[in-house]
């Protein structure tokens, strides 16, 4: 299928790359490429100037720091899944990082790369959101409730570079997916949290403008802890996602019934 | 006609310092110019199968590319070119990756297993002797990326069972067999690889 060419710059620091990004005017980054090379084969993208965030060092690797997990930018989603940190802190965002795409694909794509890219069917997004994240960029600190901005936008400046991810480890928390069966992308996809902020339930694959939290189910878990504590609470089918592989109601349908099914693993 | 990316196919390959080097033109250092974009090729680095090679090649040149076009290892195949079927998969750095999802600048320094480095002399590897064994193939199209999936699923894990090669195997699709005699042959190499390994 090939790619149209372009300009390959590989900055060694974080620095150099906005530099190099500024300057091309019309540029994207490149993590692990496993959206974006399948996008600009498909003429989706035909950047002029790729920058390749390969070369800068420590943007990989995963560190506890007191109640938190950071995990770098670049650190491939195999990794998280793998590392014994995570699947004792947050066994929950382990779990989730295991059911992205396939192996090959969980060995090259990066948590930053998803993040930044913000696919309304994505795993990450939901852990971000309903984990209670900060995302940790080369000029700020941005909580996961105001970095998701919509279909494939989120509140990063044009060239602002996600450095790491800040999770707070919860009490508990599950992630509950609905993969579509070709492309292993969450149908429908919710994590549900519970932690010293309070409870969170995130759900992706589902909302007309990307991932969401649902206000409601973390009232009623508030008081009460169990699953059917959120039995008939529903979120509203017109604001789902209706597509070839489901209709806005069975999108709805199954944010109801995975959410009861992450809450009755943990409570 | 070119024979691929930062190849001529009227320049012999040079020999320097015991590595391969590809180029265009071997004293345009330190780039070469892609004859049809005109720009400049970032050169690399890449140990493919123990052998490094030194490349020039475009930016816009995808892994598989090199290795088919350039190095002329058409073991590794192209089946869709979308990261979905995984019959390009490779070892980059010893784990599985899809070799038509990588641009080849991205694996600059890195070490590549293909299918064809996987043997030992006329040995085959335990992997493709098990696939032989149990013909876990058809047509065969998709066998060299099945075979370097199942080499690095099963690398660190003696105990894998049936669902742990089927969920393993997730990127990997077979239109032919049903995969039955394929996750029979995994598991079967997986076996003889770490007996082999346990008996030294």
């Amino acid at each position: 299928m090939g790619i149209p060419t372009f300009d390959y710059i590989r900055p060694k620091s974080l620095g150099d790359a906005r530099k190099a990004y500024d300057a091309a005017g019309d540029a994207r980054y490149i993590a692990g490429g496993q959206t974006l090379l399948p996008v600009m084969k498909q003429r989706l993208a035909q950047p002029a100037s790729v920058i390749d965030l390969g070369g800068i060092a420590g943007l990989s690797g995963i560190q506890v720091e007191g109640k938190s997990l950071t995990i770098g930018a670049m650190t491939r989603h195999a990794d998280v899944a793998a590392s014994p940190d995570v699947r004792r802190l947050i066994p929950a965002l382990a779990h989730l990082a295991g059911l992205i795409g396939d192996p090959q694909v969980r060995n090259r794509g990066t948590m930053g790369g998803s993040l930044a890219n913000n696919d309304p069917s994505a795993d990450y997004p939901a852990a971000v959101l309903g984990l209670g994240a900060i995302v940790l960029t080369d000029s700020r600190s941005i909580a996961a409730d105001e970095f998701f901005d919509g279909l494939f936008t989120t509140s990063l400046e044009e060239s602002e570079i996600i450095r790491a991810i800040s999770f707070p480890v919860p009490e508990r928390a599950h992630y509950e997916k609905f993969a579509h069966p070709a492309s292993r992308f969450a149908l429908v996809g919710v994590m549900v949290s519970k932690g010293a902020e309070g409870v969170r339930v995130a759900a992706t694959g589902a909302g007309q403008t990307g991932v969401f939290r649902v206000p409601e189910m973390e009232a009623a878990l508030a008081k009460s802890f169990t699953a059917a504590a959120i039995e008939g609470i529903t979120v509203p089918a017109d604001d789902m996602i209706a597509d070839m592989h489901a209709s806005g109601a069975y999108r709805a349908q199954l944010v109801g019934v995975l959410a009861r099914r992450a809450v009755a693993a943990i409570s | 006609m070119p024979s691929g990316p930062g190849v001529s196919a009227e320049l012999p390959l040079a020999s320097q310092n015991g590595t391969r080097t590809l180029r265009t033109d071997p004293k345009a250092a330190p780039h070469a110019i892609d004859q049809e974009t005109e720009r400049p090729m970032p050169e690399i680095t890449l140990t493919v199968n123990g052998t490094p090679q030194n490349l020039d090649v475009p930016a816009n040149a995808l892994l598989v590319d090199v290795l088919r076009d350039t190095l002329n290892l058409t073991g590794t195949h192209i089946g869709c070119d979308t990261s979905q079927c995984g019959a390009c998969t490779v070892h980059l750095d010893g784990r599985s990756a899809k070799s038509c999802t990588v641009l080849a600048v991205q694996a600059d320094g890195a070490h590549i297993t293909t299918i064809e480095g996987l043997q030992s002399g006329a040995t085959l590897h335990p992997m493709q002797e098990a696939f032989r064994k149990h013909h876990g193939l058809q047509c065969g199209f998709c066998t060299p990326g099945m075979i370097m999936a199942a080499v690095a699923l099963v690398e660190d894990k003696p105990e894998i069972d049936e669902a742990g090669v089927r969920h393993g195997l997730e990127g990997n699709l077979c239109r032919c067999t049903g995969y039955q005699n394929i996750v029979a042959a995994v598991l079967d190499g997986a076996r003889t690889m770490h007996s082999t390994k346990a008996g030294g």
